[in-house]
């Protein structure tokens, strides 16, 4: 199955803003991620910091994914 | 008024934020300096949003101001894109019945939109070089 995939700032740069991204059945946002740093191997310097949010919410790496979901990827944030 | 802007932002846009029950009306604006928190020279910044959730999280920020503190109104908008040195990056608006409760929100709702609305920033240095800058938390 197809999830979508935006990147921000700095993981921006290093991938992409968008991408799709295939994954098996049953997935979970840990396992998209470690698909993400096998494409993208700068993005394992961003492990600790990077958060993820699961069609607008954030959520663990253990929440299981469905087709079409959109996932976030969130540098620490710096507005103001 | 909960958005984020690709244009510049005016601040005597927020007539809405005000209304005949509110004695008070406070507004933060936060502009662009000169120079880094390291001291290097700063030509300007560019912003980028997840903007559906940042929305999102304007109006919780909104509303917890709203609970917290009695503010009656509040307003936020920040800035994507480029934004030159002087121009405003965000504005934060809180309308109450007394000034007290319009500082407090104001207050709370500019440090929460800088602790957890997904907005980032890129500082563009004078010798053309560029950084991304996360906010300090607590």
């Amino acid at each position: 199955m197809t999830v979508r995939v935006l990147a921000f700032a700095r993981l921006r740069e290093l991938m992409a803003a968008e991408i799709s991204l295939d994954v098996g059945a049953g997935s979970s946002v840990g396992d998209a991620w470690a698909a993400l740093m096998r494409e993208y191997p700068a993005l394992s310097d961003f492990a600790e910091t990077t958060r993820i949010a699961r069609n607008g919410r954030l959520v663990t790496a253990t929440e299981v994914l469905s087709a079409g979901d959109e996932l976030a990827l969130l540098p620490p944030v710096g507005g103001g | 008024m909960l958005r984020i802007s690709r244009a510049p932002i005016d601040p005597g846009s927020f007539a809405e934020a005000s209304d005949d029950g509110a004695g008070a009306s406070v507004t933060f604006l936060g502009t662009v300096r000169a120079h880094g928190d390291d001291g290097r020279a700063v030509a300007g910044l560019a912003y980028e949003a997840y903007e559906p959730m940042a929305v999102a999280e304007f109006e919780r920020i909104a509303a917890e101001a709203r609970e917290r503190f009695g503010a009656r109104q509040v307003a936020i908008v920040h800035r994507v894109g480029d934004v030159a040195v002087g121009d405003i990056a965000v504005a934060v608006v809180a309308t109450a019945e007394h000034r007290a409760a319009a500082f407090d929100a104001c207050r709370y709702a500019i440090d929460e939109v800088k602790r957890r609305a997904p907005i980032w920033k890129c500082e563009r240095y004078a010798d053309g070089k560029a950084a991304w800058k996360a906010n300090s938390l607590g």
